[in-house]
């Protein structure tokens, strides 16, 4: 980014790379612009051709009656509770023990961690079956603290963190350990604070999976007032099935928390994933 | 003096167990266990409400000598996989090599690329169902309208469904491994282009042999991560056509869920689930393999 004057591109060459971002954010943005046209429409013109991008008696109403028909709101706010639960949860539980992995010394600490490591690329696919039938045993499913114990311990969480923290310079720890800081309080004081750009990392990574999960909450959630967001917007494309227009409203509702996140946290998205992606 | 350090190193020990506990707990209890449990129950026989029978290797013999919908769900899973891999990577660095440009609107084009990652499947599929639908969807409208008389019925048709959930899964996953490709891009020397456009090389030399050698690392990442996460998807199938139609678009991860949650069958399914498990610790394999060897090379 900072030598661009010595790339030097011709103006022709550079129209020609313009041409090709914009085509393809055109082809990105189109489904969603659709989306929003098509959710102030009535019905009889959602799918009218050629395409009327912009209506011309927009349809608000379309966003008040889904609140009505399908419990979005009872969605959101549980979505949100989840979202919270196991961002903190996670947040907690796996700096506390990267900070262990990363800077103390202690017996079995290898092979502990050697356990994380062996299970970070299995998927929940392959587990999934026998922890729904030990969460049943334990009366835990169509609940939502099964849902976030589900969730909060992950390995890449750990892994995460603990990348960051063995980055720390071990003379800081002394330092405060002669100071007379418990090594609680160098985690609190010091490890924290330091490491901001690895826990806005793990907040959004973990923010972001758990607002859009879909097949847990499948899975986990019969009753319909635990149901999350995604789950309330699938049941409206099932049972209003013919009903586009609200369909899209719903979408576009379901999309505005993450959106907005989004644009102003973009930095730390991005940041996250160019440094994970590079040191692989 | 002796027992005065031993006592400090119990203690020591101590503290770091109890900063390890609360994540390592919840971590061996609900992943750990299941994965073991898993492993276990593939050589079980369980309906559900009956007992557990252990019964060798039967679920496997059944898999592979029975089960036609297992090698149907083998050979999407395989579909989509060699499909979606080369295309999401190749769009994902022509993508990445445009945005390496100076250009003005970066922030906005990389926004606008990478947006669909972070959207709800759920909103997106509904979205791209409504836009693909054969009869009345406004891409078929377009194509009927530049005079194609017969369009695919997308995901109606058995042969056009695969390719539609192809699509959308390329179109909300390139921009992710955009950013991966960029960040690596970043760290090119300017000097070897520099040097090579001094040499009278071409673009496409320069491309193949600058830009190619240099991100070969990153490639083999995004690869690894893409046959990983191909291989594991199935939500997007169950949004989108729930498997079908019949069962074209019947993915092996599908096929587990199926057999657990529909027929209550969790010994045969985790049976299949060990060889989802076979699939991805082969490729996670070839990954410890060779990664030494290529990120030396950066």
């Amino acid at each position: 980014m900072a030598d661009s004057k010595v790339g030097v591109t011709s103006p022709i060459k550079m129209f020609f790379v313009y041409v090709a971002l914009i085509i393809m954010a055109c082809v990105m943005l189109v489904p969603f612009v659709w989306m929003i046209s098509s959710s102030l429409k009535l019905e009889k013109d959602v799918f009218a051709f050629p395409i009327q991008w912009i209506p011309e008696d927009p349809q608000w109403s379309n966003y008040q009656v889904i609140w009505e028909k399908v419990p979005l709101l009872t969605g959101f706010f549980n979505t949100t509770k989840l979202t919270v639960c196991t961002t903190i949860l996670q947040l907690v539980t796996s700096s506390f023990a990267a900070y262990a992995f990363a800077k103390l010394e202690f017996k079995g600490r290898d092979t502990i961690f050697m356990m994380y490591v062996l299970t970070i690329a299995i998927p929940w696919q392959v587990y999934m079956v026998p922890q729904f039938i030990m969460m049943t045993n334990v009366g835990l499913t169509d609940s939502h603290l099964g849902i976030i114990l589900m969730h909060a311990f992950t390995a890449t969480g750990v892994f995460l963190m603990r990348q960051f923290f063995m980055g720390v310079p071990t003379e800081l720890l002394e330092a405060a350990r002669i100071d007379g800081l418990s090594e609680y309080g160098i985690w609190a004081k010091l490890m924290l604070p330091l490491s901001k750009p690895a826990i806005a990392t793990l907040c959004i990574t973990s923010f972001t999976f758990e607002w859009n999960d879909f097949m847990g909450p499948l899975i986990y959630l019969s009753t319909t007032n635990k149901k999350t967001i995604q789950l309330m917007l699938r049941m409206f494309n099932t049972q209003y099935s013919s009903n586009y227009a609200q369909i899209m409203a719903a979408a576009t509702v379901a999309l505005i928390p993450v959106l907005i996140l989004f644009v102003f946290l973009q930095r730390y998205f991005v940041e996250g994933i160019a440094t994970s992606g590079i040191k692989g | 003096m002796d027992k005065k350090s031993k006592s400090l190193t119990r203690r020591k020990t101590l503290v770091a167990y109890s900063f390890i506990l609360p994540n390592l707990l919840g971590f061996f209890i609900f992943t750990f266990v299941p994965i073991v449990f898993s492993l276990l129950l593939s050589f079980c026989e369980w309906n559900s409400g009956g007992e557990i029978k252990f019964i060798g290797l039967d679920n496997f013999i059944r898999m592979f000598s029975k089960d036609n919908s297992f090698w149907i769900a083998l050979k999407n899973t395989i579909y989509y996989t060699v499909v979606t891999v080369p295309v999401t990577l190749a769009l994902a660095l022509f993508l990445a090599i445009l945005m390496n440009k100076p250009l003005k609107g970066r922030v906005f084009f990389r926004s606008v690329l990478f947006f669909p990652y972070v959207a709800s499947l759920v909103a997106i599929a509904v979205v791209w169902m409504a836009l693909f639908n054969p009869d009345r969807g406004p891409v078929n409208s377009i194509l009927m309208a530049i005079g194609i008389e017969n369009p695919p019925r997308w995901a109606a048709s058995t042969t056009w469904a695969m390719p539609t959930i192809i699509g959308l899964t390329v179109w909300k996953g390139m921009g992710y491994y955009m950013i991966v490709y960029l960040a690596a891009l970043q760290g090119v020397s300017r000097d070897l282009y520099e040097a090579a456009s001094l040499d009278g090389a071409t673009r496409w030399q320069q491309f193949v042999n600058i830009t190619w050698p240099c991100v070969t690392p990153t490639t083999f990442y995004i690869l690894m991560m893409l046959i990983v996460a191909t291989f594991k998807s199935y939500d997007i199938m169950y949004i989108t056509t729930q498997g079908g139609p019949g069962e074209a678009t019947k993915v092996l991860a599908y096929h587990i869920y199926n057999t657990a949650f529909v027929s209550s069958q969790f010994g045969y399914a985790s049976a299949i689930a060990m060889i989802l498990l076979a699939m991805i610790v082969v490729i996670t394999l070839i990954q410890f393999k060779f990664e030494k060897r290529f990120t030396s090379y950066l």
